[in-house]
Parts: C-alpha cells; sequence; structure tokens
C-alpha cells in the first residue's frame, strides 16, 4: 500500500526496448549512400576472394602482341597492360593484394593501438604519460614519411610493408583510444561498478571496452583508406610488392609509361584505388552516424 | 493597451525532427509595461521554449510557429534581418543560465558590454567602455575599473552572472527575459542576484519574464507568476494569488513538492507519473492521467479557463472546488 | 510485500545499536593542482580538510554546503572512490585499511549519484546494470534479485528489464540507480545530490520511495544536498561544510530554529522566502564562496563574517557542544567562553 504512489502511473517511454545494435542496423537501412558504398565494398571484396572461379584470363599470362590494347577490345573488356596481360584479371586479382595489405594493418593496429589506449586511458598517471610520449614520438613524422623509412630499412616485401604500415597506425588509433577512455574513464557509472567491488579487469570488460570499442572501430574504418593508399604508394614506389604480382599500386607505376600511349588504360588501378578509399571513406561516415545514439 | 508590453496571443509552437514535439500549445499570456513575471514549470513545459520564440531563437528549419507575438506593438514574428538585430538587444534581451557558456572567453568583460553597446547605440568605443563602467558599477560589481579588463574565466560564477545582465542591460532594453539565471548558483550567490534583479527592475523599470522552476525564486522576484506545464498556462495570477490561493490541483501539487512546510518524515504527497511527452497536440487536459481529480470529461477536451479575477485564470473544470483538505 | 527487516544477504551487525555505524576522523584530501610546461605542482585544493562525524545506526544524517566544501568528496572518500591523504574510516567498529578491506567496506557501503545518466553504462540493459554488482560480490541469484529490486522501486521488471537507460526518463533512472545500489544489500547508502537533477514533482516520489525503504529495510542514509528544505524533510541530523571544514553538526529541529555559526544562519537566510508579503531584504552574504585553493587562515569563514574578529584569523576554532553533553556542535569562536572573542558567549545578534 505505502509503495502505491512511487509506482508510476504513466509510462513515458511508448517504444518498446530495442537493442542498440538493431537500432543501429535500422539507421544504416534507411542511408541510402551508406548502402550504395557498403556495396561497392562488398563487391570489391567477394571478387578478390572469388578471383579464380570468375573464369578470367590468367593475370600472369602476357602476350608481346596484345601489348596495350585499349578498353573495350574483343576478349579484353578493359584492355591489356604493358606486357600484354589482361586488366581485367589483373584489376580484379590485384584488389587481392591491394586489400589485403590495405586492411591488416589497420586491423593489427586496432587491435595492438587500442590496447594500449585503453591501458593508458584507464590507468592514467605515469602508465598514460609513458605509452602516450612514445605515441607522440611517431607524430613528429609525416604518416607516408614513416612508412617509406621503415619500409626502406626492412626492405622490400609484402610482410614488410604490412609491419611498416601497422606501425604507422598504432600511435593515431592509440590516441583515439585513450581519449575515449578517459572520457569514459570520467563517468559515474566507472566509479558504480567501482564502488560494486569489481576489479579493475571487470570494470573495463564489462563497462569500458562496450563503449570505447564503436568510437575506436569507426576511427579506424576511416583509416583503411589511407592505409590503402600508403600501401599502393610503397608498391609504386618499389619497395612494397614487386613485380609480377598484380598490386594496384604496382600497376600505376609499370603503366605510367604508357599514359601518353593509352592515357585510359594507364589511368585504371588509379579509378579503382579512388573508388575503393572514397567508398570506404563514406562508409565509415555512415556507420559513424548511425552508431550516435543521443540525438 | 498603450500600457501592454508583451502580448502573446494564441501561441503554437512544434518542433520537427526524428519525432514531433508540440512544445507550446495555444498559449495567451500578456505582460504589461515595468511588469515582472515568473514563468513556473518543470522541464518540458515549454517555458524555455516560449523565451526563445520571442528572441525568435529557435532554429527556423525544425520549428513551425504560428500564432502572434507583439512586443511593444511590434509584430515579432515578422521581423527578420537588420531589424531583427535591432529588437533583439535594444528592445529584449536575455540572461542565460550559465552565463560562462553566454561570454565569448576571447574578448574582456569591458570589450564585450562595449562592443553591443556601440553597435546598437553608434556611439564611439570611449563612450561605450563609459557605459560599460556604469554598468558594472550598477550591478555591483567591486572595483568595476578593473574588471573590464578581465576575461570571463578571471570571473566567479555569481559575478559573471552580474557580468551578463551589466551586458543585457547596457541597451536599456524594455524587457529582459531571464532564463534560470541563478539555477547554477550556490545559494548565498543566488540570493544575492535574485534581489540585484529586483533593484535593476525597480531601477530601470523594464519588464521581466523570469523562467524558473524553483516557487521560492519565483517569489522573490515577480508580482505575477504563470504556472506552465505541457506547453500551456494552466493558472495565472500575482504571486500572492498563487501561493496563498492555489486553484489549480497542478499548481498545488507543486507547493506541496517544494517542501517548505512539510512535516519531517511524513509522506509527501507527490503527483505520480511523469509529464506527457507531446508527441501529438493535446486534445484534452494534459495533466489530467496524473490529477487527483480527474474526471472522464477532463480527458474529453479542453479544459474551460475560468477568470476568477479581471488577470487571474485557472485552466481547469475545478475551479470552483474548495482547497483541499490533506 | 515481504516485510523483512533487512535485504537479503546483508552483513550482520557486529558492534550492537549502539555503536555507530560509521566514525570518520580528521579525513583529509588534498587535489594538487598542476599546471605549468612540466607539469609541477603549483597549489593544493583543500577538498576536505579535518572532517570529523559519527553515523548512527538507521539515522539519516543530512549534509549541507556550497559547491567546493567538500562534500562530494567526502562522499567519495567514505566509500573508497577516492584515496584519503589521513584519517580514520571506521565502519560498524572496523577501521577500514587494518580490520577492514575496502571490498568488505562496499558490500556495506553503496552510493547514488547525482546525474542519473552519466551513473549507468548505456550499453547495458537496466536488468544487467542492477545485476552487476550482486554478480561480482558473488551473491546468489544477481538476476532474481535484480528484478524484485525493480519491482520495488516501481519499475515492473517484465517492462523495463530489457530496456537501456536512453529509454526512459529521468525519475526512472534515478529508481533503477537506487536499486542498483541496494541489490549489494549495503546498511549504508551515500545519496550524493540524488534527487537534486530531478523535476520538483519527479522529487517528492523519490523522497517517498527513499523513506519506504529505510523503514522496510532499516537502512541508513548520508543525505548530501544543497537543498535545505529537502535536507531538512529527510533528515535526522545535520551536518554543514564550508571550504572543507565542518562548521556545525546538530539534530535538524534544532539547527532549524536556531543556528549556531554565522555561514549556517547565512545558509539558512539565504533560502528564498516563500511569502510574497515578507521577501527577503537583503541578501545575508556578498560575494562568491572563496576558492579552496589557499582557503582563509584561521576560521575559513572570516573574510565573510559579520562578527569576525582578529581571533578568528588567527586561530582555527574547534567543533565542540555549544553546551557539555549538548548534541548541538559548532565551530566557532563566539560560543567558545574560552575563546577571546569580544562577544564570546553572549547571544547571538540576529
Amino acid at each position: 500500500m505505502a509503495a502505491l504512489d512511487t509506482q508510476l502511473v504513466e509510462d513515458p517511454v511508448s517504444e518498446a526496448g530495442k537493442g542498440y545494435w538493431s537500432g543501429v542496423g535500422a539507421r544504416l537501412i534507411r542511408d541510402p549512400v551508406t548502402m550504395i558504398c557498403l556495396g561497392v565494398v562488398l563487391l570489391l571484396i567477394l571478387s578478390a576472394i572469388f578471383a579464380p572461379y570468375l573464369g578470367l584470363a590468367d593475370p600472369y599470362k602476357g602476350s608481346m602482341v596484345k601489348r596495350l590494347a585499349p578498353i573495350g577490345t574483343e576478349g579484353n573488356i578493359l584492355g591489356t597492360d604493358e606486357q600484354g596481360r589482361d586488366m581485367l584479371a589483373r584489376l580484379i586479382y590485384g584488389g587481392r593484394l591491394t586489400l589485403f595489405i590495405g586492411l591488416t594493418p589497420v586491423v593489427l593496429a586496432f587491435f595492438i593501438g587500442g590496447t594500449l589506449g585503453i591501458v593508458a586511458g584507464y590507468a592514467g598517471g605515469w602508465v598514460n604519460t609513458v605509452i602516450m610520449r612514445t605515441v607522440d614520438v611517431f607524430f613528429a613524422f609525416p604518416s607516408v614519411l614513416l612508412a617509406i623509412a621503415i619500409s626502406g630499412a626492412l626492405g622490400a616485401g609484402i610482410v614488410n610493408s604490412l609491419v611498416s604500415l601497422t606501425i604507422v597506425f598504432i600511435p593515431p588509433i592509440t590516441r583515439v583510444a585513450e581519449a575515449v577512455t578517459s572520457g569514459v574513464r570520467a563517468l559515474e557509472y566507472i566509479d558504480a561498478a567501482r564502488a560494486s567491488g569489481a576489479n579493475t579487469l571487470t570494470v573495463i570488460r564489462v563497462h569500458v571496452i562496450g563503449n570505447v570499442l564503436s568510437p575506436i572501430f569507426v576511427y579506424a574504418t576511416s583509416l583503411t583508406s589511407v592505409c590503402m593508399i600508403l600501401a599502393a604508394g610503397l608498391s609504386f614506389l618499389g619497395i612494397g610488392v614487386r613485380p609480377p604480382e598484380p598490386e594496384w599500386g604496382l600497376m600505376l607505376n609499370t603503366l605510367r609509361s604508357a599514359i601518353y600511349v593509352n592515357p585510359w588504360l594507364s589511368a585504371l588501378p588509379g579509378v579503382m584505388i579512388f573508388i575503393t578509399s572514397l567508398c570506404l571513406n563514406l562508409l565509415s561516415d555512415g556507420v559513424r552516424s548511425a552508431m550516435n545514439v543521443r540525438d | 493597451m498603450t500600457d501592454t508590453l508583451v502580448d502573446i496571443r494564441n501561441l503554437n509552437v512544434r518542433f520537427n525532427g526524428a519525432r514531433t514535439v508540440h512544445a507550446i500549445n495555444d498559449l495567451t499570456l500578456t505582460l504589461r509595461q515595468g511588469e515582472t513575471m515568473a514563468l513556473l514549470g518543470e522541464s518540458g513545459s515549454g517555458k524555455s521554449v516560449t523565451l526563445k520564440t520571442l528572441l525568435q531563437l529557435l532554429p527556423p528549419k525544425r520549428s513551425q510557429i504560428e500564432g502572434d507575438i507583439a512586443v511593444n506593438g511590434v509584430d515579432v514574428l515578422s521581423l527578420s534581418g537588420k531589424k531583427l538585430q535591432a529588437y533583439r538587444g535594444e528592445e529584449v534581451s536575455m540572461v542565460f543560465q550559465e552565463p560562462g557558456l553566454a561570454l565569448d572567453p576571447v574578448y574582456t568583460i569591458g570589450d564585450q558590454i562595449a562592443e553591443s553597446v556601440m553597435r546598437h547605440k553608434g556611439i564611439r568605443k570611449e563612450d561605450a567602455l563609459s557605459t560599460a563602467l556604469d554598468m558594472l558599477r550598477r550591478v555591483r560589481i567591486p572595483s568595476p575599473e578593473r574588471r573590464l579588463r578581465n576575461y570571463p574565466h578571471e570571473l566567479s560564477g555569481g559575478m559573471l552572472q552580474r557580468v551578463m545582465i551589466a551586458l543585457a542591460l547596457a541597451c536599456r532594453p524594455k524587457l529582459l527575459l531571464a532564463d534560470e539565471p541563478t539555477t547554477a548558483l550556490d545559494a548565498t550567490v543566488q540570493i544575492q542576484i535574485l534581489l540585484l534583479l529586483r533593484d535593476l527592475q525597480r531601477e530601470f523599470g523594464m519588464g521581466v519574464i523570469f523562467v524558473t522552476h524553483d516557487i521560492g525564486v519565483a517569489v522573490e522576484v515577480s508580482e505575477r507568476i504563470a504556472v506552465m506545464y505541457a506547453g500551456q498556462v494552466v493558472e495565472e495570477g500575482t504571486t500572492r494569488e498563487i501561493i496563498k490561493d492555489p486553484r489549480h490541483p497542478y499548481t498545488r501539487g507543486l507547493l506541496a513538492a517544494n517542501l517548505h512546510d512539510a512535516e519531517r518524515g511524513a509522506r509527501l504527497n507527490a503527483i505520480p507519473g511523469a509529464p506527457p511527452p507531446l508527441d501529438t497536440r493535446p486534445d484534452g487536459c494534459s495533466f489530467a492521467q496524473r490529477c487527483p481529480l480527474a474526471e472522464p470529461k477532463c480527458r474529453a477536451s479542453l479544459p474551460p479557463v475560468h477568470h476568477p479575477d479581471d488577470r487571474r485564470r485557472v485552466a481547469c473544470i475545478h475551479e470552483n472546488a474548495p482547497v483541499l483538505a490533506q | 510485500m515481504s516485510e523483512t527487516k533487512t535485504l537479503p544477504d546483508t552483513t550482520p551487525d557486529k558492534g550492537g545499536p549502539a555503536q555507530p555505524l560509521l566514525i570518520v576522523r580528521d579525513l583529509v584530501k588534498y587535489f594538487p593542482v598542476r599546471g605549468g610546461i612540466l607539469g609541477g605542482k603549483k597549489a593544493v585544493v583543500q577538498a576536505v580538510d579535518g572532517v570529523s562525524f559519527e553515523v548512527r545506526k538507521g539515522e539519516t544524517l543530512g549534509i549541507v554546503g556550497e559547491s567546493g566544501c567538500g562534500k562530494s568528496t567526502t562522499a567519495r572518500l567514505l566509500i573508497g572512490l577516492l584515496e584519503k591523504d589521513k584519517g580514520e574510516i571506521i565502519y560498524d567498529g572496523q577501521a577500514l585499511g587494518s580490520r577492514l578491506s575496502l571490498r568488505d567496506l562496499r558490500r556495506g557501503v553503496q552510493m547514488v549519484f547525482q546525474d542519473s545518466y552519466a551513473s549507468l553504462n548505456p550499453r547495458l540493459t537496466i536488468e544487467a546494470s542492477i545485476a552487476f554488482g550482486a554478480r561480482v560480490q558473488g551473491l546468489s541469484d544477481p538476476v532474481g534479485r535484480a528484478r524484485k529490486l525493480m519491482d520495488r522501486v516501481g519499475l515492473a521488471p517484465e517492462r523495463f528489464a530489457q530496456r537501456y537507460p536512453h529509454e526512459v526518463s529521468g525519475g526512472q533512472r534515478q529508481r533503477i540507480n537506487i536499486a542498483r545500489a541496494l541489490a549489494m544489500s549495503p546498511r549504508l547508502v551515500v545519496l550524493d545530490e540524488a534527487v537534486s537533477a530531478l523535476d520538483k514533482s519527479v522529487e517528492a516520489q523519490v523522497l517517498n520511495l527513499l523513506s519506504d525503504l529505510r523503514r522496510e529495510f532499516g537502512l541508513t542514509y548520508i543525505f548530501i544536498s544543497h537543498d535545505l528544505n529537502v535536507v531538512r524533510y529527510i533528515s535526522d541530523r545535520i551536518l554543514v561544510m564550508y571550504l572543507g571544514e565542518v562548521v556545525e553538526i546538530a539534530p535538524v529541529d534544532q539547527i532549524w530554529t536556531s543556528q549556531a555559526h554565522p555561514y549556517t544562519r547565512s545558509l539558512f537566510s539565504a533560502m528564498p522566502s516563500m511569502d510574497p508579503d515578507n521577501r527577503t531584504k537583503e541578501p545575508p552574504l556578498a560575494g562568491d564562496p572563496p576558492n579552496p585553493i589557499n582557503p582563509p587562515s584561521g576560521c575559513r569563514f572570516h573574510t565573510r563574517c559579520r562578527f569576525a574578529e582578529s581571533v578568528c584569523k588567527a586561530r582555527v576554532p574547534a567543533l565542540k557542544p555549544l553546551t557539555a553533553g549538548s548534541e548541538h556542535l559548532a565551530a566557532c569562536h563566539l560560543h567558545d567562553l574560552g575563546s577571546g572573542h569580544s562577544k564570546a558567549g553572549k547571544e547571538m545578534l540576529p
């Protein structure tokens, strides 16, 4: 009886409780630009994965006769490169390496930088100082220069490119993770969780990670396009992938000499890089706004 | 009627966004020259929206405004461009809840007040600065000459609110709008600001609309009180009438919730529930679902507005019911 | 409704009813203010400086004071969210750090915060938020416990359990926070401005709920607020703080009728009048409270006090009973016959 008037007469919230992610999904589906970009990115990834089954020409087999065939040539719908290899096949096979080198460093840096940033942001004090000042050292160099320097020191090759690009992307992700985490750390629900007697690992696992992961993730996706361009850049400079592997950056380099002969053809790898990075950027913007609950 | 300063007639404000909100529903309100009125209500009652509408501060794309607002005979809703700029500041100005956010951190106090005076009155900088100094004196800031050259972050919260008031009154507006100006302040500072506003009102003779959720604050500053609920005025009268003879069940509930004379530890007569979400326009009494006196007809149609007195009104079918013995 | 005397799994009483539930002795907390290029210590905020008080079993102690007086810092020290620099916290006869671990203290003492939104994890359902503490403490059936408490604080579990904090109103969120604190079965709940952000009509509902819960589960409250009306309504005794120090402690009825410390008197006179025929004529104090960095010497209130004399600037007044054995304590030279203040012991002028 005493509890009668503490019972709520009317519940002002009419919508039924829905999960957070289903809300994000619903908002994403309503955003046409993001959905188109998602489609393009998925198409690129799927075609790269299933390239051997698409009935394409051999991307390594050249022909001295058919060199630099223009776009629209019969049998080579996108023409051929300076060694007479089919451009369509090389672009699609090239997507495998390019996307692999473009995405892997970001994924690795996401885990390493995210962990460093969360630790620095939650612990604060001298731990924070040590991690963040170390990270600051890397900010003294422009990312392109840093990637070239590390790659150059390690030597050409796919693994070395991956290592150097991962190192390049750890500092910015750490910095974002640290900023987001120290923001969340100051909120009272962390205090409430600590006051309940939970240990630090439990507090981080239950209350911190869920709230910092999505902003860090969104930031990381925005880096994939940069990473892809850098990877292509390394190959272009000859310190990434080595010929004859098809890779967009490398293809751009080798077709450079054909720019006066067949300009459209030599621009194709660039077009692929452009489309992919644009779609990745727009996609990460779309995901960011869909994840924003409080509006 | 030449002595009417503010005349709001059948004002409706609707926000369109992810969710439609009927913030103000058929609001009618008048204020005479030199009068101080408190708009009393809880969050979401539409009191701040009313103030913002008076200054045309609502985002035009997302808000839909209907009705008439006249301030000193000027049709406010038709103003734009230069005329609107002149109206804001010269005719009407506003004091905000967070003076720290309303003042520009990169200019000195003196420059900010002087800039406003120069813009509106078209006078030289030296004259404007002396006006600024005079204003700081009037809001009783100690050693005003020194304070003129201070930046906002160098002042305490109470001093900043005094500066904000000086800035608002520098062009001698006929109407001052105050949006919870003391809510963020400490108790001993709040009372200083309230009494300062009361004195300045007497000195300058401007009309004041004071938005607050605190009945005690309303009693200290205002002659009249309009109680707002769900975007409507549910009761209006002099401060004395509202405090001593509240008629609307919501006003009575608010007075009881102030705990001013609640018996220690006794059960409070709390108003149950929460305010309605206002995603549709109310077609009955908005308070009916929380009201202890509600009847079916309260929900069926909008409540009649009774005028027991010339300038007193109550929007409730129970207007004549005696005060409940509780 | 089950008529339990305590919440399930409450830690058993140790010291008996006469033993205060909480004793705080000479609690000190300073915060360094860092500045300059090298981030060296520039100054110290004396947030809490020598605070002592007791909380009896089953009572509600109200703590009032203005921003910067140290009331929230005190609350955080009590529950171990901040580490004390000096002093003792003794819970039911056991001193924190020697016989009592922080983890055990937190089984007995819980806190409700002011900001109902920031104090709930936006990614956890309401049920998960309430059950979290019970789960980490290893209490039995955390979910069942959470649902029972939701029901008790007026949130039907079948409708609210799976919702998220942003989907409910401020009053409902504060009910969730109360349930979350109670899920640990504490004996002492620290309510730090717990109703201040709520609308008046909702505030009254939550105050009713708090009174009911206290009676039902035999809880003890420390109720921190800047609203004197609310503190008077809910408290048995009131403690007044100014710039990190306790200036007065007294039973509510005594302090309401006669305030011993000039600051308390000013604070009470600063309350807006509720009588339109008898409005406040003059503010009781001028200016803002001083900065707790480098607070004034002697009695910290002397810079704003009407009765200040040289002794007030020179010596710190001790917190003493007004008369021997009185429950009314004040830290003011006016009430200390041997202080050397010219008006000491005389009736304080209104």
